[in-house]
């Protein structure tokens, strides 16, 4: 090749010397992040149901055909009533599983009985996950009393977008990233009432270890929220603290 | 609690406000009743997806990239190539779905510079450092038949034509100018809009917003006749693979050897990434090319600070993008009765009973953040255009035609129109059963 000529030369001893440098650049990139990573792990799409409204954006903005967002009952916190607020249409015609009656559009509501008590008869309600689409009609009902449903999102049906379209579109701005083994975001009142029963549990396990470490779980589980919670607040008055400066200045 | 109960029985229509509002005293609550028998179950945290996917992705991606990088530089087989090229697009694209992707990537990565709380998988790290890698050394391998947004439209890029060359260059700057907007959208965390604007992956995922199916299903019938409009016009990771591939080690190359300047291979590439042998320039004209040469860089740096200068008139607009600045917007709209009745969103933040003075407060740090990125941005913008004029003004010695290195996708398109091509496959015994050279020189100088 008659490529021998100094032009050439001192071009390719240039690229030599960019590409070298640009090795470098991508190895240390690498390893900064891959550093970044070991002070947390991989993050995951949750919303905060102290946030949400229910507004409906959760069914119908997912990528998803059937949203990756399910409700769940937070049976702690739930009043176990026999006219549900979350169950029932608000002019339902009769306190039965009709389907004109029920405010999930697709039944996804199982209702069972379960005890009657001084007159009063309670009912446990649970989401029929697979049938559920993240609508929060339920949510909205439920809300008027105790509260106890509320969305999640389902990470085993996500697909763990890089920007949830829900989070663009949520009224609240209720989607955060959090850690993976977190999982879930709890109301501050599930958190109470989790963290409650498992000192209970504990407190009440005896000799039964396996009560005992089970109630040490939900224990650290409602441990992890408040610490999820704290940091959250910390992030947000930073950012206003370094707000007040800004306008000091 | 029968109160309550017997409240509800009869309907009241409670506020929906409740749902915002702080933790309801537990006195406002029905208790758990104290059952007989029954356990009240504990609902369970949602189950925790597989890392495996992500890493069985990962190692595909590499393996993915090897073998692209052996096809373009040593067994020059645009059929493997192709056959790759459809591979990718089963795999990176329909069934994993598109996400994460390289080009998302860049912003992971930003934004896990910029905040300290959002930690950034090794799966992610690898997948936006992979393709980089590799370019540095064989060129835009990712680009040739590993990118699933890439493949889609290598695919029906059947009937290109040639963009002409300004209209070319000057498209070609946006990529630069989107890659900082993504940067900066991504360093404030106000949004990945990398990912809310990819035209492709809501057809992998056969699902997704209409605007951008629509917008994809657009480009894609733009990508039969202006071959890969994406690549070339928009994304912002090809614009860093484009710098990188500049400098790589190797690089697909049209002829097996040496060139013998016969042009058949001119105008194969369906990208417009060919170049031809340069001429000298004539030893009159070289004067006025150094004056203007001498123009562009004295003007280069007006230019950045111009539009620096655009850039900070822009932070308003660009702060839009903001969740919490849109909101005060409409808010303010409602209050001085520019607009009728409420959004989900203002009437939410309504009922928190949160003061506007805080939320004006937050709109005004988010607009002082933006701001410097804003600059940044039109500084950046002034830059590339700078660079862009100077190159441009340049005179880069060619010798033989060559593959524009920034620009080639090492797609390997152009192999087999090389004769030396065919001589090295053995489908001819010598190059002039298909190009007579003697009159081929002739018409070059003529
Ligand atoms: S989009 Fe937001 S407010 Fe609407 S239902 Fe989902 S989490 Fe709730
Ligand atoms: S009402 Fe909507 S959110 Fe509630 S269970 Fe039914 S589908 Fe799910
Ligand atoms: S990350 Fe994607 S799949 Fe998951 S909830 Fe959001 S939009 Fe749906
Ligand atoms: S230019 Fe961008 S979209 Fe096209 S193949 Fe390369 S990385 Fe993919
Ligand atoms: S390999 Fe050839 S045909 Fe393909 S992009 Fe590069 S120059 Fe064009």
């Amino acid at each position: 090749m008659p490529d021998s000529s100094p032009k050439k030369d001192r071009r390719g001893f240039l690229n030599d010397a960019l590409r070298t440098t640009s090795v470098i650049a991508l190895a240390g990139a690498g390893g900064f992040l891959a550093g970044r990573r070991s002070e947390g792990e991989p993050m995951v799409w949750q919303l905060d149901p102290d946030q949400c409204i229910g507004c409906g954006h959760c069914a119908t903005y997912c990528v998803l055909d059937v949203s990756a967002v399910k409700c769940v009952n937070c049976f702690d916190m739930c009043g176990f009533c026999d006219i549900c607020t979350g169950y029932f249409e608000m002019n339902y015609l009769a306190l039965d599983t009709a389907a004109e009656n029920q405010l999930c559009p697709t039944g996804a509501i199982v209702r069972q009985f379960i005890e009657e008590k001084s007159g009063q008869r309670f009912y446990e309600y649970t989401i029929d996950v697979p049938l559920c689409i993240g609508c929060g009609k339920c949510v909205i009902g439920c809300a008027l009393m105790n509260g106890s449903l509320y969305l999640q999102v389902e990470h085993d049906r996500c697909l763990d977008c890089n920007e949830c379209a829900i989070a663009v579109a949520c009224p609240t701005q209720a989607f955060h990233r959090i850690p993976a083994s977190q999982a879930e975001i709890l109301k501050r009142r599930a958190e109470a009432v989790l963290g409650a029963r498992g000192r209970r549990m504990m407190r009440d396990a005896g000799d039964d270890t396996q009560r005992y470490r089970e109630g040490a779980e939900l224990l650290e589980r409602a441990l992890t929220q408040r610490r999820w919670r704290q940091q959250q607040q910390s992030a947000s008055s930073a950012s206003s603290g370094s707000e007040g400066t800004a306008r000091d200045a | 609690m029968p109160l309550m109960n017997d409240a509800c029985r009869i309907g009241i229509p409670l506020a929906t406000a409740g749902l915002m509002a702080p933790v309801a005293v537990a006195s406002d609550l029905i208790p758990v009743p104290d059952f007989t028998e029954y356990q009240v179950p504990v609902s369970m945290p949602p189950a925790p997806d597989h890392p495996l996917w992500e890493w069985l992705n990962v190692s595909l991606l590499l393996a993915a990239l090897l073998a692209a990088s052996y096809i373009a530089l040593v067994s020059r087989s645009r059929r493997n190539m192709f056959l790759l090229t459809i591979g990718s697009l089963i795999w990176f694209g329909f069934l994993y779905e598109g996400c994460i992707c390289a080009i998302g990537s860049i912003q992971n990565v930003v934004l896990a510079v910029f905040d300290t709380s959002y930690a950034i998988p090794l799966t992610v790290v690898l997948v936006f450092l992979l393709p980089l890698g590799f370019t540095l050394f064989f060129g835009r391998v990712f680009c040739a038949a590993v990118c699933p947004l890439g493949a889609i439209q290598e695919i029906v890029a059947v009937r290109t034509t040639r963009v002409p060359s300004w209209l070319d260059h000057s498209l070609g700057l946006f990529p630069y100018i989107y890659l900082g907007l993504a940067v900066i959208y991504a360093a404030t965390g106000t949004a990945f809009v990398i990912c809310r604007y990819d035209p492709f992956v809501p057809m992998f995922r056969l699902s997704g917003d209409v605007n951008m199916l629509i917008f994809g299903g657009a480009l894609l019938v733009m990508g039969v006749f202006i071959g890969r409009p994406y690549c070339r016009y928009l994304c912002p990771y090809g614009a860093v693979l484009a710098v990188l591939s500049r400098v790589s080690k190797w690089h697909t190359r049209i002829p097996p050897d040496e060139c013998i300047k016969c042009r058949l291979c001119e105008d194969s590439c369906p990208y417009g990434a060919i170049e031809r042998p340069s001429m000298p320039p004539a030893r009159e004209t070289r004067p006025a090319a150094r004056r203007s040469l001498a123009v562009m860089l004295a003007l280069a740096p007006l230019l950045v600070i111009g539009a620096a200068g655009l850039g900070w008139l822009m932070t308003v607009p660009l702060a839009r993008l903001d969740h919490n600045v849109r909101l005060a917007e409409r808010i303010h709209a409602e209050d001085t009765g520019q607009v009728e009745g409420m959004t989900d969103a203002s009437e939410a933040f309504r009922n928190t009973g949160q003061p506007k003075e805080e939320l004006l407060a937050m709109v005004a740090d988010i607009r002082s953040r933006i701001r410097l990125f804003a600059v940044l941005l039109g500084a950046w913008t002034g830059l590339v255009v700078a660079v862009k004029l100077i190159s441009l003004s340049v005179y880069r010695r060619r010798d033989e035609y060559q593959p524009d290195r920034s620009r080639c996708v090492s797609c390997g398109r152009c192999y087999w129109y090389c004769p030396c091509e065919q001589v090295r496959l053995g489908l001819i015994d010598d190059i002039s059963e298909l190009v007579d050279l003697e009159t081929e020189e002739a018409k070059a100088a003529s």
